[in-house]
């Protein structure tokens, strides 16, 4: 392996650690907020893409009927609670009409209606976006609110029964044949004799501007640090008003905004099929897990590496590539084992 | 009819089941049988262990490579050639899984829970790509020409052969798993979900459980895949992949993941509704795929919000009532006893103890003894570091400084097992029972560290000897502490005041010299007190130490023989009862200072 | 009379099988401090949760500000001026004062009004120490200091009723005269307050009104200085009832 080699390997590694630091962001915030454990974060990465996909071959994406069917269940399970509230709860039963089946039917009109794939690329992504990124509190109200007490090991559970269903519905939306999006732009960088594409730069541009915008969201804005406060100490944020199922939406948008667009910025650079997300999910897993599924900086550093590892493997031992990658985490449980004191977990 | 008739009639008709039902059916039942085996062991490990994991198929596949491998391998080294035929097969793939899940146990099962089903996804996965990519395992395309077995000069030849060997299999693997649970074994496995703290204070090994529960069901699975290998008679990665390693896991969930019957029934569920499913699924959206999962997937989620103990605690309900458990335990030889210490020898002295929680002490210079044959209370306001201190005692948080000793020996940085194997036994504040087990195996848990037979003579109940002697100590522990009509009673079903008491026959049940007691009358009624007043005395009488933390201040002065009252981590007054009751500094901590 | 702002009737809370609050009832009015006093495990902690809406009641009703409530939500009640500091404080430990006082206000921010900043610097005003140290992670304070912060977060919300759950907890004597005196002052700004306290004689002190719960049961009421002097106060804490040395 020459140099030029190398190089070319770090700037693949480089720009898929950047998506898997990315999704290892979203991970640990869900974790810390909610407990739980998000492998369905990869069904958002493959529903970004290939809704995208279909509006610009000109398709309806299955994922906007799923927004209007999620609306009415969301629609159908608050009602009743706000119902016996009476009068007092108008204007949030306004809110939930307004969210849950007006915003579905003005996206579904402009789907329906407006020809995305004539609109220039960055309302496509817009649009894209409006469609999946509901998705993420709507489900985080269908399949985790009911059981938000429950513990780590059920949610799970759910979390793993969720990904199985979205993988499904991914398959019955969009088939079984891959995508790929035209790039963001076809320009490329020569420096020192590589070749850098336009849309590397765009993949690891995109993801820094969001790592530093959720680093001013944490630190600056109320909501950003009412999340923060749930993740320290749910029992203080519930006093403070900040209640478990807003933490728990709040976290589930900003975990769906941030798959489905890391699936949007890596369409152009790699085929994704329906189950393409989960892998990739999962290795912004094993770099969560390198951070103890707490640490952001760790968790993005570990995800960087497993990019790096991925990218280098495949040169050496292709076919072997997502084995190395997952085995990653058997030294990194080996420290984690060996750094952790025992402690008993209260449920 | 009793259960045991309706497993009879059970039994027989799937004994019936090949000489009249079609080749479709046979088939069907022999997957049944192979995925409930697999599920079973996930009962084991999630529904009774706590634990749980998503790689069970990738043992699965283990199991059925090993054997695939050996037996089809043309140019075998000399050494392995013993092992190529499908015996030599099984015995390598079950060494071979044992070493795989030790492995991943001993990485994993320190770390909190939700770091073992991690571990087995990303296992889960290795493992298939590993299967699909190496030369010698055929890549994708698998292996084929896989031989018959062979039983006693039986050629197994087609699936009806393979019916009555498969389900043999399993039913055994259910008298083993339902035997194991019935034991003393069984009980330390079922305490893992009373928390570590507590499993560890009756004297378990919770780190070695863990892992045994995780090795038994991982070598249930490697069986399966033996027997579907020389079923299939060809093998390839596909039915070893993660997603079938999930859908074991909602069959053991959806059976009922706490009861053994309830793989079985999860099993048959599941790929009765997948047969169903793969059909109707693909004409109703008009493309072929794997929709099914989608239904899995919103199953799922439906019965852990609302049902999440599965569908066998739901079918129960339609079966006979199961026969009271017969007491061949009454007359049982009792359990030998430790030595009782000499009344007024010293049990336990604490030494100028100190625990820090950061910059904060919870504990500063506190020191106390206690004797045989003597009450000391333990009292002072919330917050004082009382509980702190019990659990530096008792080598739950060893202390950051200072001496702890226990018979006269020193004992801080001992953990809390082998500290409670010496004779100290506790109860907790909180009280830690297993809800659902009954009053008498919760307090057989307590005499844990008197008996010593372990996971397979449990499996093959040949320890029946040492089981009764040790119901018979938990039984008698129960009568004398008054719970004598709640022996079969679920402990959980039980007013939480006689809770406590259950606490402390547990505790008595390990045989104790010192018995340290955390709040034992709260919550308890006026008759209820006295009683217990009643039994404490007369433990005191026999020779036992009692170190006692409480609140209710009457029932203390009435009991204790000495008080020590600690404010801010701090002894601030010891003595005899009632010259502490008047003491002023201790009327301040109580009262509040006054200005 | 002014009417209550709370008002709790009949509530009866149980833990399983166990009742752990029989049949209690109490009142506060506006700018009124009234204290729950009694023994360690007597219900104290419970009766404040149930208020609340952190633990729910079976039987009863918790009237607050007029409305009357079979089922309460936390939420709610913040978002209605109710503010509990707990026993246990639950501060954001690995915060800043600043922003856990902020969070104090998250509620009205969400409700719209922006004066967070004023309220800041009352509580500053207050507790000179928490504008000293206001950059420090919580998590870093000493006892008494989180103490503060934990009623001054409560402050930022501007609360009609302030509820303390045992304020004085495993504090030095010194630094409990100073958050009673601050308890005392905060009555001048009309807040009502409901101070369960196991320190019945500072609670009693600077109280208006007081009850003594015994074993989940209001065992005592009256006027707090009558109860100062009650000698069953003291056979409640220190179990010498029916003794006469």
């Amino acid at each position: 392996m020459d140099l030029q080699i190398a190089l070319l390997l770090a700037q693949d590694g480089i720009v898929n650690g950047a998506i898997y630091a990315l999704l290892a962001l979203a991970l640990v915030l869900v974790f810390a907020v909610t407990r739980v454990i998000f492998i369905p974060q990869g069904e958002f990465v493959a529903y970004g893409a290939l809704t995208l996909a279909s509006f610009q071959i000109g398709q309806t994406p299955g994922t906007l009927w799923l927004l209007m069917v999620l609306g009415v269940a969301v629609a159908a399970l608050d009602a009743p609670a706000l119902w016996r509230q009476g009068c007092r709860a108008g204007p949030k039963i306004y809110g939930l009409i307004g969210r849950q089946i007006a915003y579905p039917l003005v996206i579904a009109a402009l789907v329906l209606g407006a020809q995305p794939k004539e609109w220039p690329m960055l309302l496509q992504v817009l649009l894209a976006l409006a469609v999946v990124v509901p998705l993420g509190p709507q489900l985080y109200r269908v399949a985790y609110q009911p059981i938000a007490e429950a513990p780590v090991l059920i949610l799970l559970i759910v979390s793993v029964a969720l990904h199985l269903a979205l993988v499904g519905l991914g398959l019955l939306f969009f088939g079984a044949e891959g995508s790929r999006t035209p790039a963001f732009s076809d320009a490329s960088l020569e420096v020192g004799g590589l070749t850098i594409s336009g849309q590397s730069l765009w993949v690891v541009g995109a993801s820094l501007v969001l790592i530093v915008a959720l680093y001013v969201f944490f630190e600056r804005s109320l909501y950003g640090k009412a999340l923060r406060a749930t993740a320290i100490n749910r029992a203080g944020a519930r006093l403070m008003g900040i209640s478990t199922t807003l933490a728990g939406k709040l976290s589930f948008l900003l975990a769906a905004a941030i798959g489905a667009l890391s699936g949007i910025l890596i369409a152009p650079l790699t085929t994704i099929y329906y189950d393409t997300g989960f892998l990739v999910g999962l290795k912004g897993f094993v770099g969560a897990i390198v951070g103890g599924l707490a640490s952001y900086p760790v968790a993005a550093a570990g995800a960087l590496l497993v990019g790096l590892l991925e990218a280098f493997s495949s040169f050496h031992a292709s076919a072997f590539k997502e084995v190395i990658v997952f085995t990653l985490i058997i030294p990194v449980l080996v420290w984690r084992s060996l750094t952790t004191r025992h402690v008993e977990e209260e449920e | 009819m009793t259960s045991r008739h309706l497993l009879i009639v059970f039994v027989v008709l799937l004994g019936l089941g090949p000489l009249v039902l079609p080749e479709f059916y046979i088939t069907l039942l022999n997957y049944i049988g192979l995925y409930a085996l697999v599920a079973l062991g996930l009962v084991l490990l999630t529904g009774v262990g706590g634990l749980t994991s998503f790689g069970q198929a990738a043992f699965v596949g283990l199991g059925a490579y090993a054997t695939a491998a050996l037996t089809t391998a043309t140019d075998l080294p000399a050494w392995l050639l013993p092992l190529a035929n499908p015996w030599g097969g099984l015995l390598a793939g079950l060494l071979v899984t044992a070493a795989v899940a030790l492995l991943l146990g001993v990485l994993t099962l320190r770390l909190s829970g939700h770091y073992l089903p991690l571990g087995t996804i990303a296992w889960g996965i290795s493992l298939y790509f590993l299967f699909g990519n190496l030369q010698f395992l055929g890549g994708h395309t698998g292996i084929s020409g896989i031989p018959t077995l062979s039983i006693a000069g039986i050629e197994l030849r087609d699936g009806r052969h393979y019916y009555y060997l498969i389900w043999a299999v399993l039913l055994a693997a259910v008298w083993l798993t339902h035997n194991l649970l019935d034991s003393r074994a069984g009980r330390a496995i079922r305490a893992l979900k009373g928390g570590v703290v507590m499993a560890e204070a009756m004297g378990v090994d919770t780190a070695r459980t863990k892992t045994i529960i995780f090795l038994i069901a991982a070598l249930f699975a490697c069986l399966s895949g033996w027997l579907y290998a020389h079923l299939q008679r060809f093998v390839n990665p596909t039915p070893f992949g993660l997603h079938i390693g999930i859908e074991y896991l909602f069959m053991a969930v959806i059976g009922g993941a706490a009861y053994v019957w309830g793989a079985l029934v999860g099993a048959a569920l599941i790929t009765v509704l997948k047969q169903w499913l793969q059909d109707l699924l693909p004409q109703l959206f008009g493309a072929t795929g794997n929709f099914e999962v989608i239904a899995f997937g919103l199953l799922m989620i439906v019965v852990l919000h609302r049902a999440r103990d599965g569908l066998w605690p739901w079918l129960v309900r339609w079966l006979p009532e199961k026969s009271a458990l017969a007491e061949r335990h009454r007359d049982a030889p009792p359990l030998p006893r430790r030595p009782v210490p000499a009344v007024g020898s010293p049990l336990l002295e604490v030494k100028d103890a100190i625990k820090q929680f950061g910059g904060l002490v919870a504990n500063d210079h506190m020191s106390l003894h206690v004797n045989a044959g003597e009450i000391l209370a333990l009292i002072g306001p919330n917050g004082a570091g009382k509980s702190t201190f019990f659990n530096l005692v008792t080598g739950v948080n060893p202390p950051t400084a200072g001496e702890v000793r226990f018979m006269g020996e020193r004992v801080d940085g001992h953990t809390s097992r082998m500290i409670a194997r010496m004779g100290m036994s506790r109860t907790f504040q909180h009280v830690r029972l297993l809800a659902g087990m009954t009053v008498l195996e919760n307090v057989a848990l307590g005499a844990h560290m008197r008996g010593k037979h372990g996971v397979p003579a449990a499996m093959l109940h040949l320890e029946r000897e040492e089981e009764h002697c040790l119901l018979a100590e938990a039984a008698r522990h129960c009568q004398r502490v008054g719970l004598g009509e709640h022996l079969q009673d679920a402990a959980g079903s039980l007013p939480l005041g006689k809770q406590r008491i259950v606490e402390i026959a547990r505790a008595l049940a390990a045989d104790p010299c010192l018995l340290l007691l955390d709040e034992p009358a709260a919550g308890l009624r006026f008759m209820e007190k006295q009683a217990l007043a009643e039994l404490l005395k007369q433990l005191r009488a026999e020779g036992m130490g009692i170190l006692l933390v409480e609140h209710d201040m009457e029932f203390v002065m009435d009991l204790a023989d000495r008080v020590v009252v600690m404010e801010f981590g701090k002894k601030i007054a010891e003595g005899l009862p009632h010259a502490v009751q008047s003491d002023p500094a201790v009327i301040e901590a109580y009262l509040g200072g006054v200005e | 009379m002014v009417a209550p702002i709370l008002e709790v009737s009949d509530l009866c809370v149980s833990y399983g099988k166990v009742e752990a609050l029989h049949h209690v009832s109490l009142k506060v009015r506006p700018g009124e401090i009234v204290t729950v006093i009694g023994p360690n495990g007597a219900g104290k902690t419970t009766l404040l949760s149930a208020i609340m809406g952190v633990l729910p009641f079976n039987r009863g009703s918790v009237s607050y500000q007029g409305d009357a409530y079979a089922h309460v939500d936390i939420e709610q009640m913040v978002a209605r001026g109710m503010t509990l500091v707990p026993e246990k404080r639950e501060l954001f430990g690995e915060m800043s004062v600043a922003d856990n006082l902020l969070l104090g206000a998250f509620m009205r921010r969400r409700l719209g009004f922006r004066d967070e900043a004023q309220t800041l610097e009352k509580v500053y005003t207050i507790f000179p120490r928490l504008k000293e140290r206001h950059q420090q992670m919580a998590g870093t304070l000493s006892g008494g200091e989180r103490q503060m912060l934990a009623v001054g977060r409560a402050l930022m919300a501007q609360p009609k009723l302030l509820m303390l759950d045992e304020p004085s907890l495993g504090l030095a004597p010194l630094i409990v005269r100073e958050i009673f005196r601050v308890i005392a002052d905060l009555r001048k700004l009309g807040v009502a307050i409901l101070l369960v306290e196991q320190n019945a004689r500072a609670a009693l002190q600077v109280s208006d009104y007081g009850y003594v719960l015994e074993t989940g049961e209001i065992a005592l009421e009256g006027p707090s200085d009558q109860l100062e002097d009650d000698p069953k106060v003291v056979e409640a804490y220190l179990g010498l009832g029916g003794k006469k040395d």
